[in-house]
């Protein structure tokens, strides 16, 4: 999750000339609980670091959902995946789109690649914010450099996956 | 073996070519540290490593060592602090990046790095206290930096607020350290330690490094080199350069001499380390300002929450039409009275959000009791401020 985030920031940064901030929680969540990563992004400078209320939030785990979701503006996007999250309140508040990321990693090679997924999915909902090819540039630079391509595909396959089926919160 | 300048047996090899390249980079807070040292001419660096401060130790292991520089990781910080002290007699500029637990033990070693006017530089990236208290966000250490270290002892202290200002505050600490003969502290936040953003290096001809005088420089031969003396900061000699290099810990005399001991002796000693960083204190700026033309209440503030206050303040204007001046603290130490009492005239309430109870807030009191009807503190503890926390207090207080 902190990985999405630093490539999320950096491909707003290096490649697409905006400000981005990006920051994490640092508590005993990094180290295994429901971590967070959070990525503000503005042409405009940067002055408090943090989010305050969240156009989008990717949850991966249902406690990372529970934790989170007060965060997220009403209208906001929810991408979510329903192996893990099963439970929404409210779930009409928001636009909520589902994708089995760690259903797919695995068909891919592994857990390791939900990331890279999730980051394919959040750019299916934000084309028209980030170039595709900022987000694969900086995949280049953030992972391991036998894991390119394999993260890359994992990216396009959340990509096809999100473009291929609208979320349940748009029907 | 041939003995280049700086270390005995130091790799001198200058590899600029490993420098971080000018340009724009997406950098962690404790990462630029480490650049930003680099690029200022550090070549040591010696710590032990402590949460959240870890990545610049991390850092710092991988970048030395290509830029030809030293690595030590030691066994606490109590001899980490004093390698920097032996490195930089040595002739080498020297760091340790450290956070709040690991601060306190090198309160000895900045002591006596300020009564040997030992250029060298460390950095706390708070979390706070007492004890390992926690490892979250703090600037719960601002007062240790001035008065940790025992003795009257002077000290600067600079506030980065952004990861661009970890690189740019860091060069400008082992500036100030080089030109004033003195140790400089750098108190960061976890929160800007942990931070990414992006970084733009200029090319490197166009930052400004300053280097420590020396007598060879000054055409002072050794039989007539003053350790202590010539200039109200004496040049400095290194070890195996053929001077009579003298580091003392004891209150000297200008030749160095420690036994000729008297009370007016002493305040001299004392009186010239106050006074070179007074100068100092009146030559840099230190101040940022925004809002100040007619406002009625002030937002005074300093490192990363700064920018929470910056955020709240503006939106107070646009949202209620409140005239919130705002003043950052860009320096802590020496705490920049003259400087604020030439700006803020007249106010009704000056705000002071920090992340602990109130430290700054003393100071501030010191310098504007007279300028403003009340000074109300913001508290946060282990967590930085949202403009919205900071905005509800304001409201709350001039409802």
């Amino acid at each position: 999750m902190v990985t999405i985030g630093k490539i999320l920031g950096e491909a707003f940064s290096l490649y697409e000339g905006k400000n981005s901030v990006n920051t994490q929680s640092y508590g005993p969540e990094s180290r295994g609980g429901a971590c967070k990563s959070e990525v503000v992004v503005s042409a405009e400078e940067i002055h408090y670091p943090n989010v305050r209320k969240a156009d989008v939030l990717v949850a991966l785990s249902q406690v990372a959902l529970d934790r989170y979701l007060p965060d997220l503006k009403e209208g906001g996007i929810l991408l979510l995946d329903p192996g893990s999250v099963k439970d929404v309140p409210d779930l009409d508040k928001y636009q909520v789109h589902e994708v089995p990321s760690m259903e797919i990693a695995y068909e891919i090679g592994g857990v390791r690649y939900q990331n890279s997924v999730a980051l394919g999915a959040l750019y299916g909902l934000i084309p028209h914010l980030v170039k595709e090819s900022s987000l694969l540039k900086a995949i280049s630079d953030n992972v391991p450099r036998n894991t390119v391509e394999i993260n890359k595909e994992a990216f396009k396959r959340g990509m096809r996956y999100e473009k291929g089926e609208r979320g349940k919160g748009n029907e | 073996m041939k003995k280049e300048k700086g270390a005995k047996g130091m790799n001198k090899v200058s590899r600029d070519s490993c420098l971080l390249k000018p340009g724009r980079h997406y950098l962690q807070g404790n990462e630029a540290i480490i650049e930003g040292a680099l690029v200022a001419g550090c070549r040591v660096y010696a710590g032990y490593p402590i949460t959240p401060a870890t990545e610049a130790m991390e850092a710092a292991s991988r970048r030395f060592p290509e830029v030809g520089g030293r690595f030590i990781q030691m066994e606490d910080e109590i001899g980490s602090a004093c390698v920097l002290i032996g490195a930089s007699w040595g002739g080498v500029k020297a760091l340790t990046v450290t956070s709040s637990p690991g601060f306190s033990l090198m309160q000895e070693a900045i002591s006596i790095a300020i009564i040997s006017e030992t250029p060298m530089v460390i950095i706390d990236i708070q979390r706070p206290g007492p004890g390992q208290g926690y490892i979250t966000a703090s600037q719960e250490d601002v007062m240790q930096a001035r008065w940790g270290h025992h003795g009257q002892g002077p000290i600067i202290a600079l506030a980065p607020s952004s990861v661009q200002e970890m690189f740019e505050v860091t060069i400008e600490a082992f500036n100030l350290s080089e030109r004033w003969r003195t140790p400089v502290l750098v108190m960061a936040e976890e929160t800007v330690a942990h931070m990414r953003e992006s970084v733009v290096i200029p090319p490197l001809e166009e930052i400004e490094i300053i280097n420590r005088k020396k007598p060879q420089e000054l055409g002072i031969p050794p039989d007539n080199y003053l350790p202590w003396g010539h200039d109200i900061v004496a040049p400095m000699a290194n070890w195996g350069e053929g001077y009579n290099v003298n580091f003392v810990g004891l209150v000297h005399l200008e030749d160095g001499n420690v036994t000729r001991y008297s009370p007016q002796m002493n305040y001299h000693c004392v009186e010239r380390l106050h006074k070179k960083i007074e100068i100092d204190a009146n030559s840099i700026s230190c101040l940022d300002t925004k809002f100040l033309e007619d406002c009625n209440h002030l937002m005074i503030c300093y490192g990363v929450v700064s920018r929470t206050a910056m955020e709240a303040v503006a939106e107070a204007h646009e949202e209620r039409g409140l005239k919130i001046g705002y003043i950052r603290l860009r320096r802590l130490w020496p705490f920049p009275e003259e400087q604020l009492r030439n700006i803020v005239c007249e106010v009704d309430t000056i705000f002071v959000p920090e992340m602990n109870l109130g430290m700054m807030k003393h100071p501030i009191t010191e310098a504007l009791r007279d300028r403003c009807k009340k000074i109300v503190s913001i508290p946060s503890i282990g967590i930085l401020h949202s403009p919205d926390y900071i905005l509800s207090k304001v409201y709350e207080e001039l409802r």
